[in-house]
Parts: C-alpha cells; sequence; structure tokens
C-alpha cells in the first residue's frame, strides 16, 4: 500500500492547482505516518508479507489494471459520459491482446487491446453521445455485449489452437521486464534485515526498480499524461468543460459532442489496455471471466480518488494491495491491521467526545463499541477468512463514499445527456 | 389528436420490431466477418423447438420475469438497481436455509414455503435497503453503492455458504442442507397443450401474482403515482407534497423484495438447496427484459419469453451450426442497445410532434384573433 500511497499522492500534489486543496507537505506526512504505522504492526504482529518487496510487487502488477480501467472511467467522466461498460470494454480488451498477441507478438497485442476497446468505447460513444440514450443504461448492454462478443470471437479463434481451447487462448510471448541494475542485490539484503522502517524502505524501493514490466511502466506513464492533458492543455480544458457545463463550453464554440466523443473513444482504448495487461502480463493467456468485475472496481477507485488522476492511483493501489494480499493467502495480514484500526478508531472517538465536536456523544459511544469490537476480533483470530479480504475493498468504497460523499464532488453534469441547442 | 395518439401507439409497438431487426442485421454482419454459416445460425433460431425446449423456454423466462419487474419497479422512479444480482442471491441463501431447516425439523411443507418466500423478501429487501439508506442518508448513487453490494454479496454468501455447507458424497459442489420433499413445489403439467412429461415450475403462480401485483400497485394505486411522478419529475413532486426520500427508500426496498424472489422457482422447483451451482447472471438479464419490455408488466413478460426462446434455442448452436452458444448473449445485447436507442428516437420524435402540432394550434388561434380585428378596423 505504502508504494502506491507514495506514486498517488505525489500525482496529487502535482496537479494541486485549486486554492482549497491541502498543502504538499500534508500528503508527504500522510504517506510518511503509513509507513511508521506498517512497519511497527509489521514488526510487532510478526506479519513480515505486508510490505514485503514481493506483496508490494504483486500489488503493482494488480492494481494496474484496476488503475487502467478506472482511468478510461476518469477520461470518459471528465467529459461527463458516465462509463459502467468500461468492464464490457475491458473484456473486448483481453480479446484483442490474446488475438493480436497470438499471431503478431506481445506489441501488437498491447495494440488489439486498445482496439477492441475503441470498439466498446464506440459503441457507448454513439448509444450515449449520438443518440442520446441514457448512459447506465448503455453501459450495461455494452456490458452484455462485450461477454457476449469476446466469448463468441474466443470460442471462433483459439478453439484449434495448440494448448488453446474455446474459453482459453494458447499462451503468449512475455513482454519484456526491466529493472534498474546494480541496486537489487543491496535492497534485498537490507530488506532480509526485517530492522524497523529501514526493512520496509528497501522492499518499497527494490519492488518499484527491479522486475518491473515494461507494460506497467507505461501505464504510470499514462497517469502522468492523462494529468498533463487534462488539467494542462486547452483540450483538456475543453473536455472537462463538457463534463461540467456543456451548455456553457458550447457558447464558447466548443464542440461538445466531438469532445464527448474523443473523450469516451479513449475511455474504451484505456479499458481495452486494461484488458490487454491482464492478458499480457498478469496472466499471459486468455481466459473467459478473468476480467472478475475488475472494470467496476476501477470505476470505484475513480470515485474514491475523487475524479482525479493521483487519488485514483492511491484507489487503485489500495485495491491492488488487498488483491495481492488475499492472493498470497495473507490473512494473518489483513488480521495485523485489524490492531491500528480499531485502536484508530477508538482513539479518534474517544478524542472527538473530549473535544465534543461530534455533538452526537452516540457516533462516538458507537465507534468506540466498533473499535474495541475489531480489537476483539484481532485478539480472538490468527487470520481473517479469504472471503472477507476479498470484500475490503468493496466495503472501503462504500464507506468512503458514505462518510466523505459530501467532499467528493464529481463533474457537475456528469451522467446528463447533452442535446445541442438545448441550453437552458 | 386520437388520430396522432393511436400513431405514437403504432410508433411504440415499431421500436421492438425495428430493434428485433436491427439486431438481426449487426448479428449477420458479424457473423459474416467471422466467416460463420449465417444461414445455419438462423435456422437453428428459427425452427419450431422441441415441447421439451418449450417447457425450458417457460421456466426460464418465469425467473427472468420476476428479475425484471424487480429492475421496473426502480426504472420507474430513475432509480438504477444494479443490485438485483446480490439481492437475488443473498435472498437465496436466507429462503435456502430457511427452507432446508424447517422441512427436515418436521414443519409442514406449505408453510415451509410461505416462510421461506417472506425470509426473501424480507433478506431482499434489508440488502437493497443497505443502497436505500446511503443514497437517501448520505447522498451516495445508487448505481455504485448496488455495484459494490454485489461483490460483497457474493463473498459474503460464499463464506457463509463454507460455515453451513452440506457436502454431498462424490461431488464437490457445496450447498445448504438441501429441503426435504414435503416442501417441492410441484410443477404444472402442460401435458394437455403439449405433449411432454415436462412440468413448468409450480412458483410460474408467483411470477403471475408479481406481476398483477405490480401493475395494481405502480398502475392504479395513490403510492404507485406519487412513485412514477417522482420518477417523472422530482422537482414537481415535491411540490405536490410527495416525501421524495421516503419515495426513494421505499422504492429501493420494493424492488429488493421483487429480486429476493427471483431465485424462488428454481429453489422450490429444481435445486432444492442454494450452492455454488445456482444459476448467476440472473440481475443483468432482468435488467434488460425490464429496458426491453419498457417496464410494462405485459412487455416484460414478452421480453422474458423472448430472452427464454432464444437462451434455449442457442443451446443447439454449437452442433447445428458450429458456432458457439455465447452468440446469444451478443444478440441480446445488440437488442437492448437498439430498443433504447429506437425508443429515444421514437421518443424524440414524438416530443417534436406534439411541438409541432402546438405551434400549429398556436399559429392558428393567432390568425383567428388577428381577423376579426382587421375587420372592425
Amino acid at each position: 500500500m505504502s508504494s502506491g500511497l507514495q506514486v498517488g499522492s505525489t500525482v496529487e500534489t502535482e496537479a494541486d492547482g485549486a486554492a482549497r486543496r491541502r498543502p504538499t507537505w500534508f500528503w508527504y506526512a500522510v504517506v510518511g505516518a503509513a509507513l511508521v504505522v506498517v512497519s511497527t504492526i509489521r514488526v510487532l504482529t510478526g506479519a513480515h508479507d505486508i510490505d514485503s518487496s514481493g506483496a508490494l510487487m504483486a500489488a503493482t502488477a494488480l492494481a494496474m489494471p484496476i488503475g487502467l480501467a478506472g482511468l478510461g472511467g476518469l477520461w470518459s467522466e471528465r467529459a461527463g459520459v458516465v462509463n459502467i461498460g468500461l468492464e464490457g470494454m475491458m473484456i473486448l480488451g483481453t480479446w484483442g491482446a490474446a488475438f493480436f498477441g497470438c499471431y503478431y507478438g506481445p506489441w501488437a497485442g498491447i495494440l488489439g487491446a486498445i482496439g477492441m476497446g475503441i470498439v466498446g468505447g464506440a459503441v457507448h460513444a454513439l448509444a450515449t453521445v449520438v443518440f442520446g440514450v441514457d448512459h447506465i443504461v448503455s453501459g450495461v448492454a455494452v456490458n452484455l455485449l462485450g461477454a457476449g462478443a469476446a466469448s463468441y470471437l474466443a470460442v471462433r479463434t483459439f478453439s484449434g489452437l495448440p494448448s488453446g481451447g474455446p474459453t482459453q487462448s494458447p499462451p503468449l510471448a512475455q513482454l519484456p521486464f526491466i529493472s534498474i541494475p546494480g541496486v537489487g542485490d543491496a535492497l534485498k539484503s537490507i530488506e532480509e534485515s526485517r530492522i524497523w522502517l529501514a526493512a520496509d524502505l528497501a522492499a518499497i524501493l527494490r519492488a518499484l526498480t527491479t522486475n518491473l514490466n515494461i507494460l506497467t511502466v507505461i501505464g504510470i506513464g499514462l497517469f502522468v499524461l492523462t494529468w498533463w492533458v487534462l488539467w494542462r492543455t486547452p483540450f483538456g480544458l475543453r473536455v472537462r468543460a463538457c463534463g461540467e457545463k456543456p451548455q456553457a463550453a458550447e457558447t464558447l464554440g466548443v464542440d461538445v459532442y466531438r469532445h464527448k466523443l474523443i473523450a469516451v473513444l479513449i475511455s474504451g482504448g484505456l479499458a481495452g489496455l486494461a484488458g490487454g495487461f491482464l492478458v499480457l502480463v498478469a496472466s499471459n493467456l486468455y481466459r473467459e471471466g478473468q476480467t472478475g468485475g475488475r472494470g467496476y472496481i476501477g470505476l470505484a477507485a475513480m470515485l474514491f480518488g475523487n475524479w482525479r488522476p493521483g487519488g485514483l492511483a492511491g484507489g487503485a493501489a489500495l485495491f491492488g494491495y488487498t488483491d495481492a494480499i488475499q492472493l498470497r493467502g495473507g490473512g494473518d495480514v489483513v488480521r495485523a491491521y485489524l490492531l491500528p484500526i480499531g485502536l484508530g478508531l477508538v482513539a479518534w472517538a474517544v478524542w472527538s467526545l473530549w473535544r465534543k465536536r461530534q455533538g452526537k456523544p452516540v457516533i462516538g459511544a458507537l465507534q468506540v463499541a466498533l473499535g474495541v469490537l475489531v480489537l476483539v476480533w484481532f485478539s480472538l483470530i490468527d487470520r481473517v477468512p479469504d472471503e472477507f479480504t476479498r470484500m475490503l475493498p468493496y466495503v472501503a468504497t462504500l464507506l468512503v463514499l458514505a462518510f466523505a460523499s459530501q467532499k467528493l464532488r464529481m463533474p457537475a453534469a456528469d451522467g446528463q445527456v447533452y442535446r445541442k441547442g438545448e441550453a437552458k | 389528436m386520437r388520430r396522432i395518439d393511436l400513431r405514437r401507439l403504432g410508433m411504440g409497438a415499431a421500436a421492438p420490431i425495428l430493434a428485433l431487426v436491427v439486431a438481426l442485421t449487426i448479428t449477420s454482419l458479424i457473423l459474416l466477418l467471422a466467416k460463420d454459416d449465417v444461414g445455419a445460425v438462423w435456422r437453428q433460431f428459427f425452427q419450431a423447438p422441441k415441447p421439451r425446449q418449450v417447457i425450458a423456454m417457460i421456466n426460464a423466462a418465469v425467473v427472468f420475469y420476476l428479475s425484471a419487474v424487480a429492475a421496473a419497479i426502480g426504472f420507474k422512479m430513475n432509480l438504477f438497481n444494479i443490485g438485483v444480482d446480490g439481492q437475488y442471491r443473498v435472498a437465496a441463501f436466507c429462503a435456502a436455509l430457511v427452507a432446508g431447516w424447517g422441512s427436515n425439523n418436521g414443519l409442514p411443507g406449505p408453510l415451509v414455503v410461505v416462510i421461506a418466500l417472506v425470509v426473501a423478501m424480507l433478506s431482499g429487501a434489508l440488502w437493497s435497503g443497505i443502497a436505500g439508506l446511503l443514497k437517501v442518508g448520505r447522498g451516495v448513487s445508487e448505481v455504485i453503492s448496488t455495484i459494490m453490494l454485489n461483490a460483497i454479496a457474493t463473498n459474503l454468501v460464499a463464506f457463509l455458504l463454507a460455515k453451513v455447507a452440506h457436502q454431498a458424497t462424490g461431488s464437490n459442489v457445496r450447498t445448504t442442507q438441501p429441503i426435504a420433499e414435503s416442501a417441492w413445489v410441484p410443477g404444472i403439467s402442460l401435458d394437455g397443450i403439449i405433449a411432454t412429461p415436462e412440468k413448468v415450475y409450480g412458483l410460474i403462480v408467483l411470477a403471475i401474482l408479481v406481476g398483477v401485483a405490480n401493475w395494481f400497485l405502480l398502475g392504479k394505486t395513490r403510492f404507485g403515482f406519487d412513485l412514477r411522478a417522482t420518477g417523472a419529475s422530482e422537482t414537481a413532486a415535491l411540490a405536490s407534497g410527495v416525501k421524495v426520500k421516503r419515495m426513494v427508500l421505499v422504492a429501493m426496498l420494493l424492488s429488493g423484495a421483487a429480486a429476493g424472489l427471483v431465485g424462488m422457482p428454481l429453489l422450490f422447483g429444481q435445486d432444492y438447496a442454494y450452492g455454488d451451482t445456482f444459476q448467476p447472471g440472473l440481475g443483468f438479464a432482468g435488467i434488460a427484459i425490464a429496458l426491453l419490455g419498457r417496464n410494462h408488466p405485459m412487455g416484460m413478460a414478452a421480453a422474458a419469453l423472448l430472452w427464454g426462446y432464444l437462451g434455449q434455442q442457442a443451446v443447439g448452436l454449437p452442433i447445428n451450426a458450429g458456432v458457439s452458444e455465447k452468440l446469444v448473449d451478443v444478440i441480446q445485447g445488440v437488442m437492448v442497445l437498439s430498443v433504447v436507442v429506437a425508443y429515444e428516437l421514437v421518443r424524440r420524435g414524438g416530443i417534436a410532434m406534439e411541438q409541432r402540432r402546438v405551434a400549429a394550434q398556436l399559429a392558428a388561434q393567432r390568425a383567428r384573433e388577428r381577423q376579426p380585428e382587421g375587420v372592425t378596423a
């Protein structure tokens, strides 16, 4: 988590434009505090996998498809088109990556994934922008269509191939991995010393410098590029204007339809690439049902991140991290987190009761009870069941939405059907 | 006036047919592009189904219909209950648990069925109620919260299932305690109409009852009027004294209660337990069917039957046409998209027609008013 959060928050601070946003040092402080907490509970509970470089590498690989799908959602929603069709576009991308990757190599696979995603995006754009259909309705249909088309095409194209089948493609060639030479071994020895804080820092650096897939690097680049284009170029301003107040943009001579169309196509391409990442990097073949709802999680990560690339990266990192922990059988790691969560809840409640900030003693009492409950749970079990670990990102998103929804701000015209010349 | 209404009615009926034609055309194009045998595919879809298949179609439609009603209750109010998927699974699990326990502990069969249905409705409503409360209390979009709740439901039910699982010997499928035969709902034989020993789900009665209740409650009561009014214009409803927040919560609860019933025909007519293999994906099918059927009780019934028909006919595709049965998902997806586009175009055309008519009337009125003035002057 720490590594991902770091990535997320540095991008966030660069994007710091609005006056009422928190200062840069705040995010460094948050990351630093998180690192200290994680390191402390690692030493206290002995759950060393909590931020081992292996777990962090796995987390990065699992966060990328979620982050890319979320980035697709960001483009579309910044232009005012809600995109719950990300999942379907992602599934189309998985097939595109496998088909083109199989015949023309992994680099063509990347293009194939993007291309198939754009096809999905084009369907969504046609329905929502051109025909003015409700965005959710269109998104649901795109999901149906994407899943159906991909499995139909998979049967059609992979059935006869050696070690391929109706629901599975043949294994594909790998994309290259890159490492920064000369640092891996030194960091490895520091990490294995398990010293408080030093080992954690070494693990994070090691995860970021060794054996990074080239597509991961490209993906991180796309995050920066998205931020730069949307927040630093005239084109980006126009796209965002279409999401905030299309009628105003129209009066200034912006071709709203065109900008929305482009944004939704880019959205599809990014979602397709997210699917491609699953095929080309995460598992090196196409398998039916491979996306497993990651398009939806990407959407959640974007909401979690308040419709901003930095926040989205943080959300994706959180989801990727919980995924990685769960895959590595890390019930003990999740249990370790119960300790600071429980203590934090109690401390926060006591503090707000003492300051009478809430003015609602019931809520404070509930918080204390919840915190104590979490601590009791921590002391009673050895590991949190896998199902709960898997539930974690969704529950976290729900809680963030429930408790911070007043602080989240989505584009003002998000989800509204825009018709040219109907300015009110 | 009457003539225009008739014409709009005609246009309304034309939309689904147009959508069907568009879906067939686009699917044919895809088949041509993939170099599959187009003729064989359509022969398979349009051949007369066997009696056994007719029963399977009706049975599939029963389940689809319940799911569509659940989605439609939300749609009527502009609420997108994407969470039917999670709600029906939570409800089916709870109902299976209760029915399995009750029927094996000497409770009379019919009583067990009734209790299980109530439990299903309550647990479905409870699950959708979370989304409703978040929407009313915290302003969280129900689309997002129900998507999250779907994922949570999947994992929660998997976890609980592992706790209570009864594993049959020689099988690695986990299920709840099977329901004793006394509480099975017997199928209805259609032997007089179609010659086959297969039976339709006894709980088809439930689907019909839910359909009638939905029609009556939303179409014929003050509550239903308020609900539809809130969907049409929230501000207007608010101005006329409708408590919008309460309506949102109630609609969400009703939708969840209906969603809870989705799994019941399967539970009491086919599976007799909830397990890993319980039919998935019914929630999203329901959304598609509600869209296709315009949220109308009869429209959705027709759409549900169409869904069942397509699904059953597709089973033979791999053997008879050498094409994956997944093709049916493509057809259904294209159909939903083209039907919503068609309805949108028809709606916009209708508004334009209305505007022209009113403009013409106003022009005529002005002309009449001006003329007497001209004469007197």
